[in-house]
């Protein structure tokens, strides 16, 4: 299978406006005979189909949720990057597009980071208009603030709440959409296959949660903006519900998932308290910004405070070792995620831990507060100091707060060209859920940026293209390939149901988060990789012979709907450590212990490993075949990445 | 900790439902509240019974998806989501009473679970600024003051939860279509539509059979987000001068 990114010539610059002029339109008047399924409605979701509705398109929209507005996106704290340069700080298109390749580690493809950051300064001014309530400064005008992997300031942001506020906004057009008819809402209602005909995507299999109604949808093409699969952890800072099913069923039916591995650990979250744990919190990164990050010089002082012996405000200056700020002085405390990340692993696996489980590191707000004063800090992170202590008990302006990494988000996804189609002609995928523009790490404040310019100013014109030469007969829902899925899909719940075993869901979901973050978490080597593969297959062969499922489908039934999205787990689990053990470079936040500078940085192995990982699924428990997309750099210097 | 639980089962819409009493020892006061009811359904389920469900998805109280009325308050004892309050808001050997969402426009699907897409609809209402993606002016071009723009993100973070309708004698949905129609009112963006937002937004909210305000303020003392009374203040001024300059006879 030959990959073709399908990324347009000519310089870089000029790239996306030639390719708008190149691809085929649709007539405004004929736009209204077709229909396009969206799958998901978190910011790539919602801000797709609105953007179809409006431009006359017939959309079906679709989410497990009880509301659209409930999506994942919404928890971004942070903010948005955008390349405004309303700071006049030297900040600049080129600018977003560098550091978003260089935080990246050289991984991701020039022409899409490059759009990204072009459409990048559209996307507030959508937001504005729309009525999402921006940070100001007193003089009306927005404000900004920097973040990890950058020099200057360009994240916006409205309070700790962005994703928030920006997914409120593209709720509401959605919203709109509905009201003037051009969108049908189907919540509660799960994608659970692709159907396919002559080798296109013509619609999906979803449950009615409510019902368990198995239904067929028909369409023109279908958009997966279905978030990534940071829960195949079990413990990560995603919703309980996120999962992989739409892009894995997706997978099965033969579109290409890439760089599975390619996992983000966030720096800043609140440390893990017990087994009980259902999911881990995150404080956003822009705390770095005021935090100090540091942990006790020695491992004795450590072991004290971890014992109760000491308390941290008591420790003098001296004896407190500022490790990001000692190591990387140009960029200090806001260092990208992944090294942070490792950073605070490394400290703590010498044993200079603090919590008394030793699995933390202190962000330290004294000196701020000091400086700034506690309203200034209050206002800045007053919602975010507030969650922190109605988690832990602990009131972070009085003591500093304790972070430790943790799974966030998924950089890895379906494979999509720069038309945003999957290798399945009429399905694509957006957001989160596909590969393309965040390399092997994301920078923060980045994650909304993608997911909105995916929804509000790429798939919009792209889709265009692949509808302008279909006809405007859609396979009907009633077609036999229809028929087939639906039955494939029901007789695999009936399976599900009828096994009636030992163990629960989470059960085989916590033992499956077990081997990942031990074996494919923050550090990977080839021993471990293949030990952990071993555990998953039979992981996997326990489950289907001995999961209990208690109730049956007719019926709101959330331990089947877990036990659908753990089996797709289970299953991408496998993938995932297949892609960490050919990658043997580290990169980004992919770190193989194999692969390393004598300092201890990741060390990337571009003469074997400048390549997208692009996965071809084989059938039930064959060996998936690998696809490699080059990838070519013409206008960046691949170089270590230093931030020191 | 020891717990008693006393929870709301309901198999469907149709069914009339009942309390059912269940008795969880050690239970950690640094568990969520969810997590407490993890721990409840992992138990079920080992002994054949079916799970109780309830809604949940973020679990850091901002998705707005987690419910619950516990021991008469929506979201419990703390001004905060359920899923934020932790078992060390109870003393051990407590009993909690745990009932879903009560309202006629929030109708129970199964257990603690509730329908709360009539909120959805107040919002198709109106609850937007008419603009296409694309084609609008620079987002610096109309500085907002900071005071407003500030005023506006207050009344914006309501997640539409729907606690303000459980706490509401009259299931009023007044504080969460409050919060919509003064974000929007608040802001440049909003004026054009201003007028026909509130009486369309005010009309689908009648409409859903939410009831009216008394002035009694127990939706916002248990907003998790702490939206504020000015907000409804504001709404009525909004609906009577609306309701005075219609276009709409």
């Amino acid at each position: 299978m030959k990959l073709d990114s399908k990324i347009p010539g000519g310089p870089l610059a000029e790239k996306w406006s030639k390719h708008k002029f190149n691809v085929k339109l649709v007539n405004p008047a004929n736009k209204r005979k077709y229909d396009i399924i969206v799958v998901g409605t978190g910011l790539a979701g919602a801000s797709a189909a609105a953007s179809f509705g409006e431009l006359g398109y017939n959309v079906k929209a679709f989410c497990f949720q009880d509301s659209p507005r409930r999506a994942h996106s919404i928890a971004a704290q942070g903010g948005i990057n955008a390349a405004k340069n309303y700071q006049n700080d030297g900040d600049s298109v080129f600018r977003l597009f560098y550091d978003t390749i260089k935080g990246g580690d050289y991984r991701s493809r020039e022409g899409n980071v490059y759009r990204l950051a072009e459409v990048s300064v559209d996307i507030i001014d959508q937001c504005v208009a729309q009525g999402v309530p921006f940070a100001r400064e007193y003089g009306g005008l927005l404000a900004n603030r920097s973040f990890g992997g950058a020099q200057v300031s360009r994240t916006f942001y409205a309070k700790g709440q962005t994703g928030q506020q920006l997914l409120l906004g593209a709720y509401s057009a959605l919203s709109r959409q509905v009201s003037n008819g051009k969108v049908k809402l189907h919540a509660r209602e799960e994608m659970i296959d692709l159907v396919m005909k002559d080798g296109k995507a013509v619609g999906i299999i979803t449950r009615n949660l409510v019902t368990g109604k198995i239904e067929s949808h028909s369409a023109h093409a279908v958009v997966l903006a279905t978030g990534g699969y940071g829960n195949v952890f079990f413990l990560s800072t995603n919703a309980m519900g996120s999962n992989v099913t739409a892009a894995w069923r997706a997978h099965k039916k033969g579109a290409l998932f890439a760089n599975p591995c390619f996992t983000q650990i966030h720096p800043t979250c609140i440390p893990v308290s017990g087994d009980h744990q259902s999911k881990l919190t995150l404080m956003s990164e822009s705390l770095r910004n005021d935090g100090r990050v540091w942990v006790p010089k020695s491992k004795e002082d450590a072991e004290k405070i971890r014992k109760g012996e000491l308390k941290p405000t008591d420790l003098p200056e001296d004896k407190r070792d500022y490790y990001l700020e000692e190591r990387y002085p140009s960029f200090g405390n806001l260092v990208p995620r992944d090294v942070a990340s490792r950073n605070a692993k490394n400290v703590c696996d010498e044993g200079r831990g603090v919590a008394k489980t030793g699995l933390a590191v202190y962000l330290d707000f004294a000196d701020a507060i000091k400086r700034d004063s506690r309203k200034v800090i209050e206002s800045k992170y007053g919602n975010l100091f507030d969650m922190y202590q109605q988690i832990t008990g602990e009131n972070p302006y009085e003591t500093p707060m304790m972070i430790y990494p943790a799974v966030h988000y998924t950089m890895g996804g379906l494979w999509v060209d720069y038309n945003l189609m999957t290798n399945i002609p009429g399905l694509y995928a957006i957001g989160e859920a596909n590969f393309s523009d965040h390399g092997a790490n994301r920078l923060g404040a980045s994650a909304l940026m993608q997911g909105l310019a995916d929804g509000y100013f790429v798939i919009p014109y792209t889709i265009g293209d692949y509808l302008a030469t279909l006809p405007y007969e859609k396979v009907s829902s009633d077609d036999e390939v229809f028929k087939q899925a639906e039955n494939d899909i029901e007789e695999k719940i009936q399976k599900l149901l009828s096994i009636k075993g030992e163990k629960t869901v989470d059960d085989f979901h916590k033992a499956l988060g077990h081997i990942m973050w031990e074996y494919c978490g923050m550090s990977r080597n080839e021993e471990g990789l293949k030990k952990a593969k071993q555990e998953i297959k039979k992981l996997k062969e326990e489950f289907w012979q001995n999961v209990n499922v208690i109730g049956g489908n007719d019926e709101l039934n959330q331990s089947l709907e877990k036990a659908n999205r753990v089996a797709d787990f289970l299953e991408l689990g496998e993938l995932m450590i297949d892609d960490a053990l050919d990658r043997s470079e580290s990169c980004g936040g992919h770190f193989r212990e194999e692969s390393q500078t004598e300092e201890g940085e990741a060390k990337r192995k571009d003469d074997e490993f400048s390549y997208v990982s692009a996965w071809e699924y084989q059938g039930e428990n064959a060996e998936e075949v690998l696809h490699k997309e080059d990838l070519v750099f013409e206008n960046v210097k691949l170089t270590q990445r230093s931030y020191k | 900790m020891r717990i008693t639980l006393k929870v709301w089962r309901q198999k469907n819409t149709q069914d009339k439902g009942n309390f059912k009493t269940y008795k969880l020892d050690n239970i950690s006061p640094d568990m969520s509240f969810l997590e407490m009811f993890d721990v409840l359904n992992e138990q079920l389920v080992r002994q054949g019974e079916d799970p109780v469900h309830f809604d949940h998805d973020c679990r850091e109280g901002i998705c707005g998806m987690c419910s619950l009325y516990i021991n008469g308050k929506p979201h419990g004892p703390k001004q905060t989501t359920t899923c934020q309050l932790h078992m060390r808001s109870f003393n051990d050997g407590d009993t909690i009473t745990v009932e879903p969402w009560r309202a006629t426009a929030f109708p129970v699907l199964k257990d603690l679970v509730v329908d709360r897409t009539s909120f959805d609809r107040v919002i198709q209402a109106g609850g937007y600024i008419s603009i296409n993606t694309g084609g609008v002016p620079d987002a610096n071009e109309i500085p907002i003051p900071k005071k407003d723009a500030d005023k506006a993100m207050d009344a914006a973070a309501c997640i539409g939860c729907g606690a303000c309708v459980a706490a509401c004698k009259n299931a009023s949905a007044m504080l969460f279509v409050s919060a919509k129609i003064s974000q929007f009112s608040l802001l440049p963006q909003g004026q054009t539509e201003r007028k026909t937002r509130a009486e369309k937004m005010i009309a689908q909210m009648d409409s859903e059979g939410f009831g009216a305000c008394t002035n009694t303020g127990a939706c916002s003392a248990e907003c998790p987000k702490e939206i504020s009374l000015t907000n409804i203040a504001r709404m009525n001024r909004e609906y009577f001068t609306a309701k005075v300059g219609s276009d709409n006879v």
